[in-house]
């Protein structure tokens, strides 16, 4: 799965979690370019992603990541 | 709302929420209005969310007051202004095994762990006191999963020290709480989290990331939990199942393959199978759930399946068999009219997709579980939730009985060609007084039931109930009627405001199964016999449409009130001058008003 796919289907999880067809995120996307993302949602956002692509992440990873590239590249990783 | 119904998909509801809401919120329903308050030991934002979706679900719209992270002790022991300004109707205590503190430890001696279980259990016990002394409503409260790891390993559920020992008792002791008090229920997540695995339930990475105590994955299952026991107290559960036979009750097609052999009783795997579903089905009649069938079959072919001395349901279990070739939604729909209950009120019960999708398709609100395999129905119809238990009274157990004497009433009607010879061939006899101790639980229960026979359609918890009893500014009574078929039980309430000489109707409400037997005259009868006593002139009564209460309409005009005003929504006021000599309406019912 190449950055492009992960992006296409990724879109469509943000969309659903915060309810905005609207969202289109980034390697530099946070939670701040975001108005609903906050903690609470925060969690939300991560079951649904680690449920799109039958990943999990570990308390470890969650910690280290600082935008939506990050994530991206966790998810990269873990389907090899 | 299919997505809502069980078997959910738990995933979806977690990630398409907020759309799933905005759906709900379209359809436009009436909804009841409960403030709930949430008090959690750890994070509640998504088990609030996701109970929001299964109430509206069930018609119920909650506003909420969420405690502050892990402040569910404090809010009620300080008395939160907030909360006390919010003035929950139901309250929710979200704890888990993270909220005990001072586990046992191995050098404890016996008395020690006593202390710590005592300790932990009246830290709780207080709170609901409390609680239910500020707040009057019914408190929900989770009891305690079991611990995630084990230390002695087996021992830990022996040994005084283990945790799972621990938990187990704490959760012995909480159901004995629940069992000796009224209005307070136990939300069994111990079982909750056995079902979807406790592996899984209380994997950590929730708590140390998120605060949350349980999985994020698993908060549908305990949000659908807590949402089946507040839409049961608000008398929401469905109250009947209508059975399909073939490949349902039994295996194979009677009609085709004889009453010889279809597959029932012990001789081989699935008659086995069947034969534990149909005890299922025999113990939740004992429970106050009514029976029916609904089966495209020769009548005369399909009795006989239930005449074989290896059938656990006999014909007089079921209150209306209707086996015939006409359509299921009809034959459902004629079934709740003979009963007096609403088609919504239903659990649908059938083997094949075509007859659920018929049945789904066609009567709005009735739920079609997903009977697939004959080995897991017991499972299936047993999570649903239709039929959560929160309150149980003698009447329950006694409410087949009431169904099946009505039968037999509508077949004593059709001998008299007068009706009122009919009437007193009954020999009915009411008892119609003040709201007595005995009753007040059956009375809240009724006032949140009712939806057809009731001019205000105002909700009472069995504490205003209480509270109505007492002030002494209402008059308040209710209705039981017996006769020679049967006793019906209590099956109406009225209750009035008292303003100076004004009687300001607040409540009127009857079951639908007493409908045409005078009751409602005997109640009006003594409702102006006690309001003379006060001193009361004139009776003020009040018609709020819905969509369902469109038969009372005309009811004060029926008491011989006269309409005063309607407004544009339907709302009607209408008013009664007591006169000096006042003769009383009912003819019928020779009543006890004492």
């Amino acid at each position: 799965m190449n950055r492009d796919e992960i992006y296409s289907i990724l879109n469509g999880v943000f969309q659903d979690v915060f309810d905005d067809e609207s969202i289109e995120v980034n390697d530099a996307t946070t939670s701040a370019d975001i108005e609903d993302w906050d903690s609470l949602e925060h969690i939300n956002l991560i079951v649904a992603v680690e449920k799109a692509f039958g990943v999990k992440f570990n308390v470890g990873e969650i910690h280290n990541m600082n935008n939506v590239g990050d994530m991206v590249n966790l998810i990269i990783a873990k389907k090899g | 709302m299919k997505e809502l119904e069980y078997p959910f998909d738990a995933d979806y509801i977690n990630s398409k929420r907020k759309a799933i809401k905005r759906q709900l919120l379209e359809t436009g329903k009436n909804y009841i209005d409960v403030k709930i308050a949430i008090l959690g030991g750890s994070t509640t934002s998504n088990i609030k969310n996701v109970l929001e979706l299964f109430l509206l679900n069930y018609g119920i719209k909650p506003s909420f007051y969420e405690s502050e992270y892990n402040m569910y002790y404090e809010d009620i022991m300080f008395d939160n202004e907030e909360l006390k300004e919010f003035a929950p109707e139901l309250i929710y205590i979200h704890t888990s095994n993270r909220n005990i503190i001072d586990w046992p430890v191995m050098t404890d001696s016996a008395e020690q762990v006593d202390a710590k279980l005592k300790n932990v259990y009246s830290r709780f016990g207080g709170l609901w006191e409390k609680a239910a002394q500020v707040y009057h409503c019914p408190i929900i409260q989770n009891n305690f999963e079991l611990p995630y790891y084990r230390l002695m390993g087996n021992k830990d559920a022996a040994d005084i020290h283990g945790r799972v020992y621990f938990v187990n008792e704490l959760n012995r002791m909480f159901g004995e709480y629940a069992r000796n008090h009224e209005n307070f229920y136990i939300h069994d997540i111990q079982y909750e989290s056995a079902l979807y695995g406790l592996e899984k339930w209380s994997d950590p990475f929730y708590w140390h990331m998120y605060k949350y105590a349980m999985c994020v994955p698993a908060i549908p299952y305990t949000a659908f939990g807590v949402a089946n026991i507040i839409k049961s107290i608000y008398g929401k559960n469905k109250k009947i199942l209508a059975l399909d036979m073939d490949n349902t009750l039994w295996g194979g097609v009677i009609g085709d393959d004889g009453v010889d052999n279809i597959e029932i009783g012990q001789e081989t795997s699935l008659s086995q199978t069947y034969s534990e579903f149909q005890k299922y089905i025999k113990d939740r009649k004992q429970l106050g759930v009514l029976l029916s069938v609904i089966s495209k079959n020769e009548r005369d072919i399909a009795i006989e399946g239930l005449r074989r001395p290896d059938s656990v349901l006999k014909e007089d279990d079921f209150v209306e068999i209707c086996a015939n070739w006409d359509p299921k939604d009809i034959n459902l729909k004629n079934i709740a009219s003979h009963i007096n209950l609403l088609p919504e009120s239903f659990v649908f019960v059938d083997d094949n997709p075509a007859e659920r999708a018929i049945v789904s398709g066609n009567i709005p609100g009735v739920a079609v579980p997903e009977m697939t395999e004959p080995e897991h129905y017991i499972s299936t119809l047993d999570r649903g939730g239709y039929f959560e238990v929160t309150h149980f009274s003698a009447d329950d157990i006694k409410r087949n009985e009431m169904y099946q004497a009505n039968a037999q009433r509508l077949q004593a009607e059709a001998s008299f060609a007068d009706y009122g010879d009919y009437l007193k061939s009954l020999e009915m006899k009411g008892e119609i007084t003040a709201f007595k101790p005995v009753y007040m639980s059956r009375i809240a229960q009724l006032t949140n039931k009712s939806n057809q026979f009731n001019l205000t359609t105002k909700r009472y918890s069995q504490t205003e109930i209480e509270e109505v009893a007492a002030d002494g500014q209402h008059i308040a009574i209710y209705g039981k009627l017996e006769d020679k078929f049967g006793d019906n039980g209590v099956v109406s309430v009225v209750i009035g405001k008292i303003d100076g000489e004004v009687l300001n109707m607040e409540l009127w409400i009857m079951s639908c199964r007493v409908l045409k037997r005078d009751m409602e005259f005997a109640m009006m009868d003594e409702l102006v016999r006690r309001a003379k006593l006060s001193g009361i002139k004139t009776i003020m009564g009040y018609y709020y449409p819905t969509a369902k209460n469109a038969m009372v309409k005309d009811f004060y005009a029926l008491q011989g009130f006269e309409l005063v005003s309607e407004d544009e929504s339907g709302n009607r006021t209408w008013r009664f001058d007591i006169p000096e000599v006042y003769e009383n309406k009912n003819k019928a019912i020779d009543v006890d008003n004492q």
